[in-house]
């Protein structure tokens, strides 16, 4: 199952919206006063959680991928990947805003001292540099194989996600633990393939029978 | 209205009983915001002349703050009682779990009058008061809320403490078929020094805004220690027990780095992982600086006279 090209863009045309909804119910939720006792609060506690599950979603790509045979769904992945910097970048700026108020030496104090918001600004800060580089022309200008390695970055970022809202919980780490455990399970999914090829070639008979995905670079947009 | 005026006739300005009608029109806004179109129907004059508070007359004390209270809604739906869910939103959905009705609260351990008292029996004890405290959450979150009770020291006082009693400890209403299951080691209790449960401040509350307490503020009895953060405050009491050791209490078990007997507030002395100089009141948009014991240091900052407030945390 390959979707034509305007379907495809139909299909990112309605992902799209559907990212930008969480954004929405907020927004709205702001402005109906919707969001109980605390709006503060639940704005960033909202974006935060909206950037691990994009971050999640993200890394769900692959695994899909492989499993379904759905190669184009790659081609969602940027969207994805872009969707968890804008809800970070939205969830630092709640903090920034709305939380301290452009208190900056209480911001430069609290990410000095506190673990738990050091980690989180460190995912964000590493978050970054995917984001300035998720174009077309710089995945050439990088080349695939370098641009590759840097998007890796997303497995350290992801689980500093997960540190950073484990330790800002005060007692039932039920969240925390769900997104944990998803987040290991993608990676350790990763781990696994890679020993399962590792041990092929180790083998000796390593005959590409299929097309190989490993190791090479798909091209990941389109022409 | 005999109750009191029995046994403290000065008390009683009629100036300063909270006339019914202030919590009637708060009742009415609150069904308002609900069905504005309702409420409108219904003829002003009529909405007023209704029933006294269901709590009978309530005296207004001098130990209230006069700042702005926090809305009734935002007090009974933001609410931290893990027994009823541990979202702050899940406690005014659950409020069916907790049935306040029968209650009673045993008072024992080291008193030489042990005794049961039904709730009825508590709300007669001693004139109703309204009590406006500043109420900060560990969280780092505040509000202001008109509770009503009675003194805690009026209780203690009935069960005459022996002398080797040093400590209080309360314990909250624990149903394990109905109620969160793990987090903390149920049931809750919370604990306090004899001096400081004896405190003209520290409360028993049986209600909120004049009206009955809501099961989700810890219906229907609870306590309130309006200078020390908000979980010091047990919920739902089901016992009071003297001491002569200092209990252990539920969060002290659950993180003893991150929460201490005393639990005073203190902007000076950070919860491990977040700062305590600030809190957010709630319906407020910036924060403001955290006092030092909620405010309430000329009351209670001798009951800690030459302690190192860092180490007793």
């Amino acid at each position: 199952m390959t979707p034509g090209k305007t379907s495809l863009a139909a299909i990112k045309a309605a992902l799209f919206l559907l990212c930008l909804t969480p954004a929405f119910l907020l927004w709205r939720g702001l402005e109906m006063d919707s969001l109980g006792a605390n709006p503060i609060e639940a704005l960033t506690r909202s974006t935060g959680e909206w950037t691990l599950r994009f971050l999640l979603i993200t890394l769900m790509v692959t695994p899909l991928r492989k499993l379904t045979g759905w190669h184009w769904i790659l081609r969602l992945r940027r969207m994805l990947g872009l969707f968890a910097f804008a809800y970070g970048t939205a969830h630092l700026t709640t903090y920034v805003w709305l939380d301290q108020f452009f208190d900056w030496e209480a911001i430069a104090r609290d990410i000095l001292k506190r673990p738990f918001i050091t980690i989180g600004f460190v995912a964000l800060v590493l978050m970054a540099p995917l984001a300035a580089t998720s174009s077309n022309f710089a995945i050439r200008r990088l080349g695939g194989r370098r641009w590759q390695a840097l998007h890796r970055a997303i497995y350290p970022i992801v689980l500093l996600g997960c540190v950073h809202f484990w330790w800002l919980v005060k007692k039932d780490i039920t969240w925390p633990l769900i997104y944990t455990v998803i987040a290991i399970a993608l990676l350790g999914l990763r781990a696994w393939w890679r020993e399962q090829e590792r041990r092929k070639q180790l083998a000796g008979g390593y005959l590409p029978q299929q097309p190989q995905y490993q190791g090479k670079v798909i091209k990941i947009f389109a022409r | 209205m005999p109750i009191m005026l029995l046994r403290r006739p000065d008390d009683i300005l009629p100036s300063e009983i909270t006339p019914p009608g202030v919590y009637e029109d708060r009742r009415r806004f609150i069904a308002m915001a609900g069905s504005i179109a309702l409420a409108g129907a219904l003829p002003a004059g009529k909405a007023r002349a209704t029933t006294p508070s269901p709590l009978g007359p309530i005296v207004k004390s001098p130990l209230s703050t006069v700042e702005s209270q926090t809305a009734y809604k935002a007090i009974t739906t933001y609410n931290n009682f893990y027994e009823l869910g541990t979202d702050k939103g899940d406690p005014a959905l659950n409020t069916h779990k907790l049935k306040p009705t029968p209650w009673a609260v045993r008072i024992e351990g080291l008193v030489n009058k042990p005794r049961t008292f039904g709730i009825d029996e508590i709300l007669k004890l001693a004139p109703l008061e309204e009590r406006i405290y500043r109420m900060r959450c560990v969280e780092g979150w505040s509000m202001v809320i008109p509770w009503v009770g009675i003194p805690l020291a009026t209780l203690l006082k009935l069960a005459d403490p022996q002398g080797s009693a040093r400590f209080v400890e309360f314990i909250s209403h624990y149903d394990k078929a109905t109620m969160t299951r793990g987090v903390l080691d149920w049931p809750y209790n919370e604990a306090l020094r004899l001096d400081e449960a004896r405190h003209p401040l520290t409360l028993l509350a049986v209600g909120l805004y004049g009206e009955v307490l809501p099961i989700q503020n810890g219906a229907p009895v609870r306590l309130v220690v309006p200078w020390k953060y908000g979980f010091k405050s047990g919920k739902s009491i089901v016992a009071i027990r003297l001491t002569e050791k200092q209990p252990v209490t539920a969060w002290m078990k659950a993180g003893p780095s991150e929460y201490g007997f005393y639990s005073n507030v203190n902007p000076d002395v950070d919860h491990p992982r977040w700062s305590q100089a600030t809190e957010r009141r709630i319906g407020e948009f910036s924060k403001r600086k955290t006092l030092m014991f909620n405010g309430y240091a000329d009351q209670v900052a001798s009951l800690y006279t030459g302690m190192d407030l860092r180490r007793n945390f």
